[in-house]
C-alpha cells in the first residue's frame, strides 16, 4: 500500500485542503470501526504517538492513537493557516508541517515564484523531503492551489518544479482552481496563464476546477433541496458539499460547500488505491491509462451523485441515470461539454455497490453518444471499489481526457492578451529580479502548443475512422 | 504427479482461488455416483496434484501468489484461512506495495529483474514440495500491469530454469469495450512474449463468461466473482483426474498431457497472401480436440460428430487430432457433464481484433512514451506485432 502527501499552497489551496482532511477524516472513521490504523488510513494519515517527546514516534500498528495528516501547509500570509490551527483540526496537523510569512503575494504570480520560491527553498524541501521520510512508499504528491492569485499560483507551480528534481519517481497530481470570467482579480489572467507554463512541464496530471461550474453545481442543489418535490428528502450527509461537521448548511463558510465538492473529489479519485474493491485502480493507472502524450495531461472530472434522497430503494434506473449524469455537462467541475468534443480517454471510478455488469450495460449505452479519437475507439479504464463514500450506497468519479478543455485555455489565453496588450499592471511583474518580457511570451507560447495540439485532435472529429494498413506477412 | 500454481496480478489470484476452491469442494463431493474406493481415489488424486499436506490436517493449495500490491493477495490468503477447508502456505506469497499501474513495461522490464530472485525462490520450494512435478499453471491477465509484464517474465524463467516442465498460461482476455485503456498494447506485448516461452495458452474471454453468466445462468447483476466462479468450474472440469483412453484402473498421472507439439507438414502449404477472414466459415477449423467426460453413462456417450474430418484440417487425420477422456466420477453437482479444450481458429477474430486496435494506437504513437520510459522500445513493439501477425496467417491457413 502506497501513500500521498497533501501540499495545499496559498488561500484557497489551504482552504481546499482543510475541507479535504475533515471528509478524509469522517470517511475513515466511518469505514474503519474499530479503530486499527490500517494500511488504508495510513495512506494519509500517520499514526502518532504524542506522548513521545519530539517528532512523535510513529506508530505502524496497533490502536490509533492520534492521526497526523500527512500534508504540508504553505502560505504567505497567516491568515488562513492560523484559522485552520485554531479550528478543531489543529491536532490533525504537525505544527512542524506549516510554512508561512506574513506579507503575502500581492496577487502577484512573479512574487510567489521567484522571491518567495527562492527565499523558502531549502524550508520547502526539508519539509517535503520529511513528508517523504514518514512514508513507507510514497507514490504521490497532491497539490492543491488556485491558479489566478500569486501564493498558490507562484509558489505552488514553484514547487513542482522541485519536487520533480528531488522526487521524480513520485507522481505530481495537481487541482487547480482556474479563475472564472467575473474573477475579481484584475491580475490573475497574467498568474494563470504563468502558472500554466509550469503545470505544462512539471505536472503528470491536472484536475482543472473552475469556480464558477462549482457554484452552478450548488445552486442545483439548493434547487432541488428548496424545492419541495415530492420524496425529496435529502439523506443527511450525503451531500457532496456537506461538511463533516456541520449539520445545517448556515453554519458553514460561504466557500465551504464549493471546496467540499473538490474535496470529494480527491477522495473519490484515491478511493480504490486506499479501500478494496473486485477491480483495483491505483493513482500510477491514472497516469498510465489518460495521458496518450505527456502534454495533454488535463483531465475534466465530474461526480455524481449529487446527493442521495432518502428513500431507501435504489431500482437500476437510479444507478443508470447516476451514469448518465457524469457526462452531462451540469455535473462537470469545470465548465466544459465533453460530450460534444472529442474523448481522447474516459475512466470511470464507481464506488459501492455496483458489479461489472451494471458498468458494461453502461457504457454500452452510453458510448454511442460520445464521440472517441480514433485510435482509441474504446478508451475506457474502469474500477470498482467495494466501500462507498459516506451518506451514500454508491458513487461515479468520471476522469475524461478531452478536448473540452479547450475553450477553457482559450478564453484564458484571450483575457491575457487584453491585458498585456495595453501593458497593464506588467510593471509589477517585470519589476521582480529573473522577471523579463520574454517570460511571459515563452508562456503564451506554450499554451498556445498546448491549445495547437488539442485542434489538431479536434481536426479529426468529423473524418471517417480509417484502419492503418497492417504488417503482411511472408510465411 | 502435482502441478504448481502460480497466480500473478489481481485477476490471477482472484480466479486462483476461485480454482482451487473449486477443485476442493468437487473432491469432497459426496455424490461422487461411483464406488467408495473410486470415489477415494479420485480424491487421493486430486490432492496429489493440487494440494500438499499440512499438519493439522488443512490440505495446502500448491501455489504461489505473487502481486505488486498487497491489498488482493491479504484479501486472497484471509478468503482461504477463514474458509476453514483449505488454505494457501504462510509463505508462499510475494507481494510488494506499489503495483505495476497497468504498464506491461514496468511489469516486466523493473519489477521482474528486481524481484527475479525472490519470485523463483518461492516456486522453486513449491517445486521441492512435490513428489514428482508435472508442470506449472500459470494464471494471468492480459489486460493490466502485473500478470501480464510479470507473468511474460516469470513464464520465461521457468522456461529457462525447468525447461523440462510443462507450462500452460490461463489467459484472461479482456473485455472487447475497455477495461484498461492501454490493454490492446498490453496483450500483444504478454502474447508475443508467451509465444516463446510458454508451452500451451488456454484462453478465456471475458467478454465470453460474461455471456455465460447472463444467458445461460440469468445472473441480473454478475459480479467479477460470478465471472471467476464459472471459469473455475470449467478449469476444474478439465483437470480433475480422469483416465486415459486406454482404459487403466489408474487415474492419468500426467493431467496435462496433451499433445501440444503439433507441426503442419512443411510441403504441400500454398503460399499465403493477405488471409481474408471472410471466409463465411461453419466451423472454426480445429488442429486438436479434447473431450473430458464425467458421470453417468460415461462409457455409452456417442462422440461420432467429434470425429467429423470436416472439422479439423486437411492435413490432419481425426483420429489423430481427437481425444477423450472418461471418468465415471461426477464432477461437482452434475450427473453428467463434458468439457471440451480445443485448438482451433475460434481465437483468430479475437485475436485478430486486439492486434488490429493495437496497431491503430501504435500508428497515432499514442501512450508509447509511457513504455519507453520503461525500456520497451518501438522496435519491440514491431517485434511483438509481425509475430502475433504470423500466428494470425498460421491460423488462418488452417
Amino acid at each position: 500500500m502506497t501513500q500521498s502527501v497533501v501540499v495545499q499552497v496559498g488561500q484557497c489551496g489551504n482552504q481546499i485542503g482543510c475541507c479535504f482532511w475533515d471528509l478524509a477524516l469522517r470517511e475513515h472513521a466511518a469505514v474503519n470501526q474499530k479503530g486499527i490504523y490500517d494500511e488504508a488510513i495510513s495512506s494519509f494519515f500517520r499514526n502518532v504517538d504524542t506522548r513521545v517527546v519530539g517528532d512523535g514516534g510513529s506508530i505502524s500498528k496497533g490502536k490509533i492513537c492520534s492521526l497526523k495528516a500527512r500534508a504540508v501547509l504553505i502560505d504567505m500570509e497567516e491568515g488562513v493557516v492560523n484559522e485552520i490551527l485554531q479550528g478543531p483540526l489543529r491536532d490533525v496537523f504537525d505544527s512542524k508541517q506549516l510554512i508561512t510569512d506574513i506579507s503575502g503575494s500581492g496577487n502577484n504570480w512573479a512574487v510567489g515564484h521567484k522571491v518567495f520560491g527562492s527565499l523558502y527553498q531549502e524550508q520547502i524541501l526539508e519539509k517535503l523531503r520529511k513528508s517523504a521520510e514518514h512514508c513507507d512508499c510514497l507514490q504521490c504528491f497532491f497539490i492543491i492551489h488556485s491558479m489566478g492569485g500569486g501564493t498558490g499560483s507562484g509558489l505552488g507551480t514553484f514547487l513542482l518544479k522541485l519536487l520533480e528534481d528531488e522526487f521524480p519517481e513520485v507522481y505530481r497530481f495537481v487541482t487547480s482552481v482556474y479563475p472564472s470570467g467575473e474573477d475579481d482579480v484584475i491580475t490573475s489572467p497574467y498568474n494563470s496563464i504563468l502558472a500554466m507554463k509550469e503545470l505544462n512541464e512539471h505536472a503528470d496530471c491536472v484536475l482543472p476546477i473552475d469556480n464558477q461550474s462549482l457554484f452552478d453545481i450548488i445552486s442545483k442543489i439548493d434547487l432541488m433541496v428548496n424545492s419541495g418535490k415530492l420524496g425529496t428528502t435529502i439523506k443527511p450527509k450525503s451531500l457532496v458539499t456537506s461538511s463533516a461537521g456541520a449539520v445545517k448548511k448556515r453554519h458553514q463558510k460561504p466557500f465551504d460547500a464549493m471546496n467540499n465538492i473538490v474535496a470529494n473529489l480527491l477522495l473519490n479519485l484515491t478511493s480504490s488505491a486506499r479501500f478494496e474493491g473486485s477491480l483495483n485502480m491505483d493513482l500510477n493507472e491514472i497516469s498510465m491509462n489518460l495521458v496518450p502524450f505527456p502534454q495533454l495531461h488535463y483531465l475534466v472530472s465530474s461526480l455524481t451523485p449529487l446527493y442521495t434522497l432518502a428513500d431507501v430503494n435504489i431500482p437500476t434506473r437510479r444507478l443508470d441515470q447516476m451514469f448518465s449524469d457524469a457526462f452531462s455537462k451540469d455535473h462537470q467541475l469545470i465548465r466544459a461539454d465533453p460530450k460534444h468534443s472529442l474523448y481522447l480517454a474516459c475512466a470511470l471510478m464507481v464506488r459501492g455497490n455496483v458489479q461489472v455488469s451494471d458498468l458494461r450495460r453502461n457504457i454500452e449505452r452510453l458510448k454511442p453518444s460520445l464521440q472517441f479519437v480514433s485510435w482509441n475507439q474504446e478508451g475506457w479504464k474502469t474500477s470498482l471499489c467495494s466501500v462507498p463514500p459516506v451518506g451514500h450506497s454508491h458513487s461515479l468519479l468520471a476522469l475524461a481526457n478531452n478536448t473540452c478543455v479547450k475553450p477553457t485555455f482559450m478564453e484564458l489565453k484571450e483575457r491575457f492578451m487584453r491585458l498585456y496588450k495595453k501593458k497593464a499592471h506588467l510593471h509589477h511583474y517585470l519589476q521582480i529580479e529573473g522577471m523579463e518580457e520574454s517570460s511571459f511570451m515563452e508562456a503564451v507560447s506554450s499554451l498556445s502548443g498546448l491549445i495547437e495540439e488539442y485542434n489538431q485532435l479536434d481536426a479529426t472529429k468529423s473524418m471517417p475512422v480509417e484502419d492503418f494498413p497492417r504488417l503482411s506477412i511472408a510465411v | 504427479m502435482s502441478i504448481v500454481t502460480v497466480q500473478l496480478g489481481q485477476c490471477g489470484n482472484q480466479i486462483g482461488f476461485e480454482v482451487f476452491d473449486a477443485l476442493y469442494t468437487d473432491s469432497h463431493c459426496p455424490q461422487g455416483l461411483c464406488s467408495k474406493r473410486e470415489n477415494e481415489a479420485y480424491q487421493a488424486s486430486c490432492k496429489e496434484r493440487f494440494f500438499s499436506e499440512e499438519e493439522n490436517g488443512v490440505p495446502v493449495a500448491r501455489a504461489v501468489l505473487v502481486d505488486m500490491e498487497p491489498k488482493v493477495t491479504n484479501q486472497t490468503l484471509s478468503k482461504a484461512a477463514q474458509s476453514g477447508r483449505w488454505k494457501y502456505g504462510q509463505h508462499s506469497c510475494f507481494c510488494q506495495k506499489q503495483g505495476s499501474g497497468n504498464n506491461w513495461a514496468y511489469g516486466y522490464s523493473v519489477h521482474g529483474p528486481r524481484h527475479e530472485e525472490s519470485i523463483m525462490n518461492l516456486i522453486q520450494k513449491e517445486v521441492e514440495k512435490c513428489d514428482s512435478l508435472s508442470g506449472f499453471f500459470i494464471i494471468m491477465s492480459m489486460a493490466g500491469g502485473t500478470g501480464s509484464g510479470l507473468g511474460a517474465f516469470v513464464t520465461q524463467n521457468l522456461q529457462d530454469q525447468y525447461s523440462n516442465s510443462l507450462k500452460m498460461n490461463q489467459i484472461i482476455w479482456p473485455y472487447g469495450t475497455g477495461e484498461v485503456i492501454v490493454q490492446n498494447y498490453n496483450s500483444i506485448l504478454t502474447l508475443s512474449h508467451l509465444y516463446r516461452s510458454s508451452d500451451a495458452l488456454l484462453v478465456h474471454e471475458n467478454d465470453a463468461l460474461h455471456k455465460i453468466c447472463a444467458k445461460l445462468m440469468n445472473i441480473k447483476q454478475i459480479s467479477f466473482s460470478d465471472i471467476n466462479q464459472v471459469l473455475a468450474h470449467q478449469l476444474g472440469s478439465v483437470f480433475q483426474p480422469t483416465y486415459s483412453v486406454e482404459g487403466s484402473c489408474h487415474y492419468r498421472r500426467n493431467p496435462l498431457g496433451i499433445d501440444w507439439q503439433v507441426r503442419p507438414p512443411l510441403s504441400g502449404l500454398p503460399t499465403l497472401g493477405k488471409a481474408s477472414l471472410n471466409r463465411g466459415l461453419h466451423f472454426n477449423m480445429s488442429i486438436a480436440n479434447l473431450v473430458i467426460l464425467r458421470g453417468k453413462d460415461v462409457h455409452s456417450a456417442d462422440l461420432g460428430g467429434f470425429k467429423d474430418s470436416a472439422l479439423y484440417t486437411s492435413w490432419l487425420e481425426p483420429i489423430n487430432a481427437f481425444n477423450v477422456w472418461k471418468t465415471q466420477r461426477a464432477f461437482s453437482k452434475y450427473e453428467k457433464s463434458a468439457a471440451l479444450v480445443s485448438n482451433s481458429q475460434f481465437l483468430l477474430k479475437p485475436l485478430d481484433t486486439i492486434v488490429g486496435k493495437a496497431w491503430n494506437m501504435f500508428a497515432s504513437k499514442a501512450y508509447i512514451h509511457q513504455y519507453t520510459k520503461f525500456g520497451i522500445e518501438e522496435e519491440d513493439f514491431l517485434d511483438s506485432f509481425t509475430l502475433l501477425e504470423q500466428v494470425v496467417a498460421s491460423y488462418c491457413n488452417v
